[in-house]
This record gives C-alpha cells, structure tokens and sequence, in this order.
C-alpha cells in the first residue's frame, strides 16, 4: 500500500509491453498501455482489427504476462505473480469471456455454467439458481440440456457470459461477447451488462459494435498497440428525447 | 468552398489561381473542381467578411493581381470548423473535408478531428440508445433509429479506416 493514493483502482496498468512470437518474429501487439480503470466503471475498448484489444484483456486478466510494465489489482502487483495464483485470483475476482466463446464441450449448456459456479465454492442450490436465472435472462432457457456442438456461433457467446457472470464477479473481462449476436440479441446482452454494472460490477467490454461501446461509460481506442483516445461517452441532451419526434431528433443527431 | 479556401490560405498567401490549383492538387478527381470564376466569387465574399485580406500586386505590362491572406477572423472562423464535430446529411464529406485539409495547417491534426468526430458518434449513439429504451413498443420509431444505428456504425468503421491510412 502507498500512502499517497488511499484508495487504488482496480486496475492500474503502466507502461504495459507485449510481443507475440510468430515463427521466428516477434509482433508487438501492445506497444506501452497505460489505464487506470476504478472500481464500478464500465469501460470499452475498440480499435481495428489486429490493434491489440484481445491481448491487453489477457494482460489485464493475467492471461498473458506483460514483457514490460506493471499491472496492478487494488493497488497489489500481479504482473509477476504466478499461474497458481493468478488462477485463484482469476477465480474470486473476475468473470473473464474469450473472443472465441470458452466452453466445455462435453457439458450440456446448463453444466458449463453451473460447474463454473461450483468450482468457485458457491453451493449447489445457489449455483441451480444462478444457472437458471442467467439461461432467461440470455433466452437461451430452451438450450439447457443441448451440448456447446449443437449451437450457433451467437449462443455459444451468450453461455460463455452466463459462465463468466454466474459467480457475480468483481470484474468483467468480455471480448466481442455480442460478435455474432443478431440486433435483439445484442441488446438483451447489454442489458445484461448494464444491470451488472448497475449492481457494482466493474466491466471490460472489447468491441467493434458502436452500439455495445455507447453502453460503456468510457471508451477507449486502441490503435496498433496504444492508447488513441480515451474518452468518457456523455449523456445526450435532453432535446434527445421521443417528445421532439423521433424524426427530427435523429436529423439533429445526423 | 469558403473553408477550403480559408485552409489553403491557413498555409500560405496565394493568387486565386494558385488556390484553384491547390484544391486540384489536394482532392484531384475524388471531388468536382469549381471553375475559377466561382472561385473569385468566393474570394471576393471572404473579403468582404474580413475573413480574408486581399492585396494588389503591380505587374508590369500586365493588369494588377490580388494577393490574398487569411486575417485573425478568418484564423478564428477556420480552427471553429475544425473544431465542431461534423453533423448534418452531408457528414461524411464535411468530415473528409477537414481531415484532409488539416494537412498542413497548425489550427488541427488528423488524430484529434478523427477522436472528436468519433466521441461525437458515440454520444449520438448512446442518444440512440436511450431513444429506442423510450420507444419500446412502437415499431415504426424503432426502425427509423435502428436506421441511424446502423449508419453510425458505418460511419465509424470509415472513421477506423482514415485512421488506418492517414494517421
Ligand atoms: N498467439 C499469437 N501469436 C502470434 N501473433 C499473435 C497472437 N495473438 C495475436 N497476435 C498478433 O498480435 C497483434 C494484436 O492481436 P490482438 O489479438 O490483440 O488484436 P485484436 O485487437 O484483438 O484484433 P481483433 O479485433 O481481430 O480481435 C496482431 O498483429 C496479431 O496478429
Ligand atoms: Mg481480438
């Protein structure tokens, strides 16, 4: 603890460097990330393809170990910390969605989910509950029993936020959760985000989708392994508002 | 036109000519090229704004030719053109625009007019958002601001795409 700074945010990266090695080359994927993310934000990130967006959410959930730079959770040094520990941290604070959409393949939807919760201590009849509570909220109640094989690219993503949500984590790490959701989907997803967020959860959001990042409070831009722009989303005016007409307010938005 | 002009000026002291070959060197083919008619007309309106200033140059066995130079207004006229975010049916030209123009100028970067107009977007979306919460239920409303929802993204993703290229 540094006497200076009482309460430490959640996450505090600096000057975070990271290669990927392909073949015999090394590619730099984040180029030297600074971020300070407090405890209840809801933040996205976005930038184009090959930016560094998923690397960064693997540094920030200790996924990926930082070549340079610090990182540090509620204001602890994790960069160095090893793979156990950084597994049983992982286990008790973060909810964490991989852009491919993790899950267990010999496990019906219903037990992906549950076992999730389970691993993490939460007893039976509550982790029944979660499951169950989580499966209407994703209107995915009707895939409980179907194996992660028997479903679309948009569903599989909705079981693995349902995994990632069922333990209430401190912290949410998604990347893409709405990639291959249709419009209504996506929206019952960010709902989802936002009652989260509402509730306390700090939220990561890696997105392409304009619609998903308007929902965060702060977007931040990557753009070939640094920070663009980082800006906080405001509210509208209250001219933006169906009592103008719809029509003409969405000609004043442009 | 005027905020063309005023940015080719923004560079540097030009004769009209010299301004019609600017806008032809800077967007080529991509945009109609104004006969040098239309751009006297303009000019000769800038001045009287007192945006620009204009000076005659004697020449020998030719007719006098008129200098022209951007003034403090013109300065201020042109950094607000940078600086408000870019809105309205004609958006995406307005915006190309000033990206392109910029070059050149002190009074704007590239990465700075891409970041406002981005945040811009994103504010419109959150707007959006909150719209269609308000709308629950009423389809035809609903479908106007998916309508908008879907260019913002458009635009967005071309914003991604300057930044690529420009930046
Ligand atoms: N495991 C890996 N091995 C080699 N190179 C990698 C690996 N993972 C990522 N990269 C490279 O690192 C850079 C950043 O990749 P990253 O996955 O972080 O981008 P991203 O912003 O998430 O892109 P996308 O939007 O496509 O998911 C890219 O150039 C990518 O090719
Ligand atoms: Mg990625």
């Amino acid at each position: 603890m540094t006497g200076a700074e009482p309460t430490p945010p959640l996450l505090a990266a600096h000057a975070l460097v990271r290669s990927h090695l392909s073949g015999s080359t090394l590619i730099p994927a984040v180029r030297g990330i600074s971020l300070r993310i407090d405890r209840g934000e809801f933040v996205a990130v976005t930038g184009p393809s090959g930016a560094g967006k998923s690397t960064l959410l693997h540094l920030l959930g200790g996924l990926l170990r930082p070549d340079e730079g610090e990182l540090r959770l509620d204001g602890r040094r994790v960069d160095r910390l090893r793979e156990a520990a950084w597994a049983r941290l992982r286990r008790r604070h973060y909810g964490i969605v991989f852009q491919s959409g993790n899950l267990l393949s010999d496990f019906s939807v219903a037990d992906n989910i549950e076992l999730t919760a389970l691993l993490a201590g939460m007893s039976g009849r509550t982790a029944r509950e979660r499951r169950q509570e989580l499966l209407e909220d994703l209107a995915l109640a009707h895939k409980a029993t179907a194996g992660p094989g028997e479903l679309s690219g948009g569903e599989r993503q909705r079981v693995a936020l349902a995994r990632a949500l069922v333990n209430r984590p401190q912290l949410l790490l998604a990347d893409e959760p709405t990639g291959n959701l249709d419009s209504r989907s996506t929206r019952d997803v960010l709902a989802l985000l936002s009652r989260y967020h509402q509730q306390g959860t700090t939220i990561v959001l890696v997105t392409h989708d304009a619609r998903a990042a308007s929902t965060a409070d702060r977007v931040v831009s990557l753009f070939d392994g640094r920070i663009a722009d980082d800006a906080r989303v405001e509210e509208p005016p209250d001219a933006w508002s169906s009592a103008n007409g719809v029509r003409d307010v969405i000609d004043f938005g442009g | 036109m005027r905020h063309q002009l005023l940015a080719l000026l923004a560079r540097q002291p030009a004769y009209g000519y010299e301004l019609k070959q600017g806008l032809e060197q800077t967007f080529g083919a991509a945009y109609p090229q104004p006969n040098i008619g239309q751009i006297y007309v303009t000019l000769s309106r800038l001045e009287k704004s007192g945006l620009i200033r204009g000076t005659e140059v004697t020449q020998e066995g030719r007719p006098d030719k008129k200098v022209y130079e951007i003034t403090e207004k013109g300065t201020e006229e042109l950094a607000g053109w940078f600086e408000a975010p870019t809105e309205g049916p004609r958006v995406r030209d307005e915006f190309f625009m000033k990206l392109i123009l910029a070059e050149g100028t002190d009074l704007a970067d590239q990465l700075t007019l891409i970041n406002n107009q981005r945040r811009h977007c994103l504010n419109t979306m959150r707007g959006l958002n909150k719209l269609a919460a308000t709308e629950r239920g009423n389809r035809t409303s609903l479908l106007l601001i998916e309508g908008a929802v879907l260019h913002l993204q458009a635009d967005l993703d071309w914003l991604e795409r300057c930044q690529e290229e420009l930046t």
